[in-house]
C-alpha cells in the first residue's frame, strides 16, 4: 500500500496555557473521502491550518501528501487544493480569468492552463460561460466550478470547508458526485464541516472534542458504537461533554480573545 | 383560528433578477412555520417584506391584520425580526444589547425577565462580554433574545441556524418549541432539509417560488414513487451503473447510501430491491438495496426535478 495522504501523530498545538490540539493521531488514505468534524471551537480549525501548512505543531508530527507540516510547509502548500464555501472564485472576474489566476499561482504553464481550463469547462459543461463573470453565473455551478478550480494543480489532497451549506439538495448531490469522482481517481479529500447531514457522505470521519479525537470510522461504525440512530444525536452526544451544555463558549478555541 | 400572516400574489424582482414570483401563503396564529429552500431562494426578501423594511412591486402582504405597505408602523411594535446576519452591537456587551433593545421598545430586562429566561439564562454568565467576541451559537441567543424582550406577536427568524453547529441548531429549536408553547407565532427560515421536522408547517421555496406547502409528514407521505436505499462499498460505481437501470426515475448519493427512485410508481417495492440487487450483481458490485421513507430532501428533488 502507497504512503498515506496524511498522518498525523499525536499531533499538539498550544496557544500560551490553552491546548487547542491535544495530541490527535490518525491516517487518511488516497482517494478517501474524511470527514473532519467537531463543535464550533473544538479544535477543528488549528488542526487543519496545522494541515495546510499555515500553522507550525507544537510537538506531535503530521506529513501531508509526503511532507512534513514542520519542516516542508511550503512544498505542502503547492501539494494540496483548498476551497471554501465562503471564499472561492473571484466574482469580478471571468470563469476562465479566475482559472488562469489560480493556475499562475500553482506555477502551471500557460499551455497547460489552457488546456487544463478547457478539459475543465467541457467536463462541467460551461464552455459557453468561459467568459462571463463568476457573479453571473448561479451559484450552484459556482461551487463546482470552485472546486475544479481548486483541483487544476492537481492536488494529493484537497481540503473542502462545509463545501454544500445553503446549495439546493440537487446541486448538492451533484456536487457530492464530483468529489467521488475526483476521490475514485485517486486524490485524498478532506471535508471540514459541522453539518451532519454533510458527514454522511464520507467515507470515514473523525470527531474532535475539546482538542481531541473522541471517536474514527465509517459513519455507520460510529452510529453502531455508540447506539445512537442518527450522526446528529452521536455528534450532539460526543461534541457537548455534560459539563459544557449550554455553554459552548467557555472553551470557544481558536478565537483568541474568547 | 386567526391568520396572523397572508400573502397574495406577492412578486419583487432586483433589476433583471426575480426574487419572489408570485408567492402566497397563510400562516395561522401561534403555528411555527418555516421556509425551507437553498441560498438564493427569496427567503430573505420574503422575510424584509414581512418585517416592513421592503415594499413588494405587487400582490399583497398582511402581517397581523395590517398591510405592510400602508400600516406599517401598526406592524412594527407588534414584530421581532431577527435579521439573517448578526445585527448586534459587537463592542457593546451582552448585557448592554440587551438593555438597549429593551429601551427602545420602553421596557426594562427585569420586567421582560420571564419571557426571556429561557433563552437569557444560558447568556448570563456572560453578561459582561463583548458580544462580538461570542461564539456563533451563542450570537444566535443574544439576537433572539433581542427580538423577544419587546413583547412581540409575531417572530421573525431569518436562517437563525445559518453556521452555528449541531449542537446549538438543536438547543436552538429546542427554544423555538418552548416559545410556541407560550402561544408566540414563529416564521423561521432555512437552508437545511432536516430541520423542517421540527415545524408545523413548511413552505418549500426555491429561484422566488413556493414549491410546495404543508406539513413535512404530509410533503414526505405524498412522494409517489417507490424509494429504496441502496448499501454498496463501491458506492460511485453502484451510482453511475443505477443509472442505466432500465425503470430509474432518480438516482443520487444520500449520505452512506443511495437513494433510488423507480419510474413504475404502483409497484412491489421488495420486489423492486431485489431486481435493483440483481442488476448490480450482474456488474460485480456487490449491494444491499431496502425500502426506505421518502424524507424532506427527497420530497425537495422530487419538486425541483
Amino acid at each position: 500500500m502507497s504512503e498515506p495522504a496524511i498522518v498525523a501523530r499525536d499531533l499538539t498545538r498550544r496557544f500560551g496555557s490553552f491546548t487547542a490540539v491535544d495530541a490527535i493521531s490518525f491516517d487518511v488514505q488516497p482517494g478517501e473521502v474524511f470527514g473532519f468534524l467537531g463543535a464550533n471551537g473544538a479544535g477543528k480549525t488549528t488542526a487543519i491550518r496545522i494541515l495546510t501548512g499555515l500553522l507550525a505543531p507544537s510537538s506531535g508530527s503530521a506529513r501531508v501528501a509526503g511532507f512534513d507540516v514542520a519542516t516542508q510547509s511550503e512544498k505542502i502548500k503547492r501539494a494540496i487544493g483548498y476551497m471554501s464555501q465562503k471564499f472561492s472564485l473571484y466574482e469580478d472576474l471571468t470563469v476562465r480569468e479566475n482559472a488562469t489566476l489560480y493556475g499562475g499561482i500553482y506555477g502551471l504553464t500557460n499551455d497547460e492552463i489552457r488546456a487544463r481550463t478547457e478539459a475543465m469547462l467541457q467536463r462541467l459543461r460551461l464552455t459557453d460561460a468561459a467568459n462571463t463573470r463568476v457573479r453571473a453565473i448561479p451559484l450552484g455551478w459556482r461551487q463546482k466550478l470552485a472546486f475544479s478550480v481548486a483541483l487544476l494543480h492537481r492536488p494529493r489532497v484537497v481540503f473542502l470547508d462545509e463545501p454544500t451549506g445553503g446549495v439546493d439538495p440537487i446541486v448538492r448531490r451533484q456536487f457530492w458526485e464530483l468529489i467521488y469522482e475526483t476521490a475514485q481517481s485517486g486524490t485524498t479529500v478532506l471535508v471540514t464541516t459541522h453539518y451532519m447531514d454533510e458527514a454522511e457522505y464520507c467515507d470515514r470521519i473523525s470527531i474532535m472534542v475539546e482538542g481531541r479525537i473522541e471517536a474514527l470510522g465509517t459513519p455507520s461504525e460510529l452510529k453502531d458504537r455508540f447506539s445512537e440512530r442518527t450522526m446528529d444525536d452521536l455528534f450532539v452526544r460526543l461534541a457537548r461533554p455534560p459539563h459544557n451544555r449550554g455553554t459552548e463558549a467557555p472553551r470557544n478555541r481558536g478565537t483568541a480573545h474568547a | 383560528m386567526s391568520t396572523a400572516v397572508d400573502v397574495a400574489q406577492l412578486s419583487k424582482r432586483f433589476g433583471e433578477t426575480i426574487a419572489l414570483d408570485d408567492v402566497a401563503f397563510r400562516v395561522e396564529t401561534g403555528e411555527l412555520f418555516g421556509f425551507i429552500g437553498p441560498d438564493g431562494a427569496g427567503k430573505t426578501t420574503l422575510f424584509r417584506i414581512l418585517a416592513t423594511l421592503m415594499v413588494p412591486d405587487s400582490g399583497r402582504a398582511t402581517v397581523l391584520g395590517h398591510d405592510v405597505a400602508r400600516d406599517l408602523w401598526k406592524i412594527r411594535p407588534r414584530l421581532g425580526y431577527m435579521a439573517g446576519r448578526f445585527s448586534l452591537y459587537p463592542d457593546l456587551s451582552v448585557e448592554e444589547n440587551l438593555r438597549f433593545y429593551a429601551s427602545i421598545f420602553g421596557t426594562t430586562i427585569a420586567a421582560e425577565y420571564e419571557r426571556i429566561r429561557p433563552i437569557y439564562s444560558q447568556l448570563e454568565p456572560f453578561r459582561d462580554r463583548r458580544a462580538g467576541a461570542l461564539s456563533g451559537g451563542m450570537k444566535q441567543k443574544l439576537a433572539l433574545s433581542c427580538a423577544l424582550v419587546r413583547r412581540p406577536e409575531l417572530l421573525l427568524l431569518d436562517e437563525p441556524t445559518t453556521g452555528v453547529d449541531a449542537v446549538s441548531r438543536r438547543e436552538f429549536w429546542d427554544l423555538l418549541a418552548e416559545l410556541k408553547a407560550t402561544g408566540l407565532t414563529i416564521i423561521v427560515s432555512t437552508p437545511y432539509m432536516d430541520e423542517a421536522t421540527r415545524c408545523d408547517r413548511v413552505a418549500l421555496i426555491d429561484k422566488g417560488k413556493i414549491l410546495a406547502t404543508d406539513r413535512p409528514a404530509a410533503l414526505t407521505r405524498a412522494y409517489a414513487h417507490p424509494l429504496l436505499a441502496v448499501r454498496a462499498a463501491n458506492r460511485y460505481g453502484a451510482l453511475l451503473a443505477l443509472r442505466r437501470f432500465p425503470h430509474v426515475h432518480t438516482v443520487f448519493p444520500f449520505g452512506e447510501v443511495l437513494h433510488y427512485a423507480d419510474a413504475r410508481v404502483s409497484s412491489d417495492t421488495d420486489a423492486i430491491a431485489g431486481e435493483v440487487e440483481r442488476f448490480l450483481s450482474e456488474q460485480q458490485i456487490a449491494s444491499e438495496a431496502f425500502v426506505v421513507e421518502a424524507t424532506i430532501e427527497d420530497a425537495f428533488i422530487e419538486r425541483l426535478s
